[in-house]
């Protein structure tokens, strides 16, 4: 007889210094389900899924797979059983093939180990529409197929249950439907699939049983045609949800304050990413870059921010040209910038508010050449205040703060730090509904304060709703500028074709 | 029973201070293992070794003496390491601090009151410069410096011979590779019936307490955290890495630089091959010992000075190779790097 679930977690309790990540909680997936676990951030849905993989070991309760119970003490374990994990950030040898990642770790042929392991591996991506091109080097495919690669990994090592942590984090919106559509291939082989999310929307696309955790406990299990986006929202974050459309801004006719001239940047790969880029951004203004990832925003960005040197054209900022300035300079001069990869931005192994002050420290919070302890710590106080960090300690070291708080540290100190542009790229992405809502009204109130915003974002609903003209970003070049809030349906056209 | 290796959460102080704690411990058993290999008593010659160093006034006095360098050099390069920069050139620095002083006191024709001033000021420019370079081909061109600060040692060691057997070869020293003897105004005064150099002793108290302040007090110490723990974070919030890179460096290349001039003014008073039995090497293990904090780089220092104390006794009394001292030094270190291992993971025994 097969059982009827394919794993069940029960009582499962987690403590963390200072924190009881998850209290009892209790998680059943069926044979071939596709379950979205939904919560905010720090709600504990990473940490269970953890606890699946072999990665944290619960303090309580037991775990059954295919019915039986199972002791999982580690990856290996985990791996053993048939589970597998595509984590946030992905784990792959980028100096090796596509094909030498899948297949790395598991059984080979001692002499030519990758020719039985090629067929199979191409089987696998044939039945589950994961095609990829099995011999490039993973470092030259884009992020959505370095995502297929992730799961082909899973599949290749039997995985019968497959965890996907914020899966569509890391692609674009034109990506999910092939991504979604080898979900349900895998489910219809078999496999049980979570899928860790906070965006509702992609919860009630494809999912067959919604479960909804808050503070590390399991406040729902739901069918996604039962209930609205509203209500799972609510259940999310425990109170109602605030719905008002944001006030446009009325001086968006105010004077440029970034200057933006034929720009040219080069990625990392020394190819020509943006190619000839003009924009003007006004005082009290959020201009916003649509596009589909990997059409040059990132190197518009950094090139702004003055972290990677143009090839040609200028930026200019209240006419003081940025183009030939270091990172420090261009700070000091008011410009602020919220990077896309938020590694970037934190320093994990110190202390909460030494982080919350790495943009403040040198103006208010020191003097001289001193520190001033006091202020350090209340600035940090504040901080973590108004931007809702969930923190035990300011002196907990960063790396132990979830991902979704450390993005608040990021967006909070740029925020806090009053400067005259800023320059932000996916700002919310990875947070979950409240901070989102939270970051949005913070935005809003920068404008206006005639605060310039360039606003970056992959996220179409959050570059709708914020921005007051929106420029569409194709193949490294600016390709339409909307002066009003297009419909949606003519943005997503003007982001795949050009006009 | 079942033994088996669980992640940890948080790394407690207390743990860290245990692991390192421990290295230093189980060292002993394992040299142990060397010590019956060359045919002796490993119980004789480990108490040997401390009791020639902590066991009376004259050894408690030559441990400090051969402290004061590895303090010196240890607490600049727990700096450096702060900072990220994995340097390894303090023994380099050092020699480079020795030889700009003894230009200052034999060849430079200074007024005598002036000289022993200009030779710390200009040994540790020296150590610094020596120290700054490496650090500006890291941060300007992305070379490795642990194979330039490497590599530089040894420059510094043959430039240092050359200047012996060539050009600065002493008149009065019967053909030895060596300079003259310093005059008497470029030597450094001793505590009385001891042969601690106090300004030396002084200097390296001072070290550690002003460089505690820096590192966690200062804005140049925050920055420096930073910098070492995500230079991308670093550079994200505008900080000027060169600059950092390089200050970090010249403060760890000064500080070896004076633990240079205070081992030809303080103790040979004359320029020569081997004025360190190295020192600039031995610092890393107080560095890294102290776990990156200046004060407790004291206590480690004077761990490291006493075993070179040990070592040069169990040389005469129970007729044991100095390089033992050597194996032991290793032993630590390849024992914290596993400390390190087990401060991040813990043993589980289940029944």
């Amino acid at each position: 007889m097969t059982p009827e679930f394919s794993f069940e977690m029960l009582g499962i309790t987690k403590k963390f210094p200072n924190v009881l990540a998850l209290d009892n909680v209790d998680f059943k997936v069926k044979v071939g389900e596709i379950r979205a676990l939904l919560g905010e951030n720090g709600a504990g849905k990473t940490t269970l899924m953890k606890v699946l993989c072999g990665l944290y070991r619960p303090d309580s309760g037991k775990i059954l797979v295919r019915g039986k119970e199972a002791r999982i003490r580690s990856p290996k374990d985990a791996i053993g059983l048939g589970i597998g994990m595509v984590h946030q950030r992905f784990a792959l040898v980028e100096s090796m093939s596509v094909l030498e990642n899948v297949v790395l770790g598991t059984k080979m042929d001692a002499l030519f180990p990758l020719r039985r392991a090629r067929a199979d591996v191409e089987e696998l991506a044939e039945k589950f529409g994961l095609k990829v091109d099995l011999d490039a080097k993973a470092w030259q495919i884009p992020a959505s197929e370095q995502q297929k690669v992730e799961i082909l990994k899973a599949m290749y090592r039997g995985a019968k249950i497959l965890v996907l942590d914020e899966p569509t984090s890391m692609i674009a919106p034109s990506e999910y439907e092939t991504l979604f559509k080898s979900l349900i291939e895998l489910s219809r082989s078999g496999t049980a699939i979570v899928f860790i999310t906070h965006k509702l929307k992609e919860a009630m696309s494809i999912c067959d049983t919604i479960t909804i955790m808050r503070r590390g406990k399991v406040v729902a299990n739901c069918d996604p045609k039962e209930v609205s986006a509203k209500e799972l929202a609510e259940m999310m974050i425990g109170r109602d949800l605030q719905t008002e459309a944001p006030q446009k801004s009325v001086a968006a006719g105010g004077q440029a304050v970034l200057e933006v001239e034929d720009l040219f940047v080069e990625n990392d790969r020394g190819m020509m990413a943006v190619k000839g880029v003009s924009l003007s951004l006004r005082r009290g203004e959020i201009l916003g870059v649509a596009g589909v990832s990997g059409n040059g925003q990132t190197e518009l960005m950094e090139a702004i921010a003055g972290m990677r040197r143009p090839k040609g054209g200028r930026v200019t900022m209240d006419g003081k040209e940025l183009s030939k300035l270091p990172p420090w300079k261009i700070r000091e001069l008011g410009l602020a910038y919220v990077p896309e990869s938020k590694r970037v931005a934190i320093s994990p192994g110190l202390s909460v508010s030494e982080n919350a002050i790495l943009k403040s420290y040198s103006k208010s919070l020191s003097r001289g050449f001193l520190m001033m302890k006091e202020s350090v710590s209340e600035y940090a106080r504040q901080l973590v205040e108004k931007f809702n960090v969930v923190a035990p300690s300011l002196e907990m070291p960063a790396k132990f703060l979830s991902g979704g708080n450390a993005q608040k540290i990021v967006l909070g100190r740029e925020l806090m730090s009053d400067p005259k542009v800023i320059v932000a790229g996916n700002p919310t992405s990875g947070l979950d509904v409240s901070s989102t809502e939270l970051g949005h009204g913070l935005f809003l109130q920068a404008r206006a304060k005639g605060v310039g915003i360039l606003l970056i974002s992959e996220d179409v609903d959050e570059i709708l709703k914020l921005s007051d003209r929106i420029a569409v970003m194709l193949g490294g070049k600016i390709t339409k500028v909307f002066d009003r809030t297009p419909p949606l349906d003519e943005l997503s056209l003007a982001m795949t074709f050009e006009q | 029973m079942k033994v088996r290796l669980e992640r940890r959460g948080a790394t407690s102080a207390r743990l860290v201070a245990l692991s390192r704690l421990f290295a230093v411990v189980l060292a002993l058993p394992i040299t142990s293992v060397v010590f019956l290999a060359c045919g002796t008593n490993p119980a004789k010659a480990i108490a040997e070794i401390f009791g020639n160093a902590f066991g009376s006034w004259f050894g408690i006095c030559e441990t400090i003496v051969k402290s004061i360098p590895l303090i010196l050099c240890g607490v600049g390069l727990t700096v450096a390491y702060k900072a990220g920069i994995i340097s390894i050139g303090a023994e380099g620095q050092l020699l480079f601090g020795a030889i700009a002083s003894t230009w200052v006191a034999i060849y430079s024709g200074l007024a005598p009151p002036l000289v022993l001033p200009l030779m710390f000021l200009l040994g540790g420019t020296a150590g610094a410069a020596y120290a700054v370079l490496p650090g500006i081909l890291r941060a300007k061109f992305g070379l490795n410096e642990i194979i330039v600060t490497l590599m530089l040692n040894y420059v510094a060691q043959n430039f240092l011979v050359y200047l012996v057997t060539g050009p600065w070869k002493g008149k009065g020293e019967w053909g030895f590779p060596q300079t003259d003897k310093f005059p008497d105004y470029a030597c450094l005064g001793t505590i009385p019936g001891t042969r601690i150099p106090y300004v030396t002793l002084a200097l390296a108290l001072l070290s550690v307490a002003i460089l505690h302040f820096q590192l966690f007090v200062t804005k140049l110490g925050y920055e420096m955290r930073v910098l070492g723990d995500n230079p991308e974070a670093a550079r994200f919030a505008g900080m000027r890495i060169t600059y950092l890179v390089a200050v970090s460096m010249a403060i760890s290349g000064f500080l070896s630089g004076i633990a240079g001039v205070g081992e030809v003014a303080g103790m040979h008073q004359r320029l020569k091959r081997g004025i360190s039995p190295g020192y600039g090497f031995t610092a890393i293990i107080p560095a890294w010992l102290s776990n990156l904090n200046p004060i407790f780089v004291l206590p480690a220092s004077l761990l490291m000075g006493g075993l070179f104390v040990g070592g040069d006794a169990i040389q005469i009394s129970l007729k044991l190779p100095f390089g033992i001292v050597n194996v032991f030094n290793g032993t630590i270190l390849l024992l914290l790097a596993s400390g390190e291992f087990l401060a991040r993971y813990k043993l589980v025994v289940e029944a």
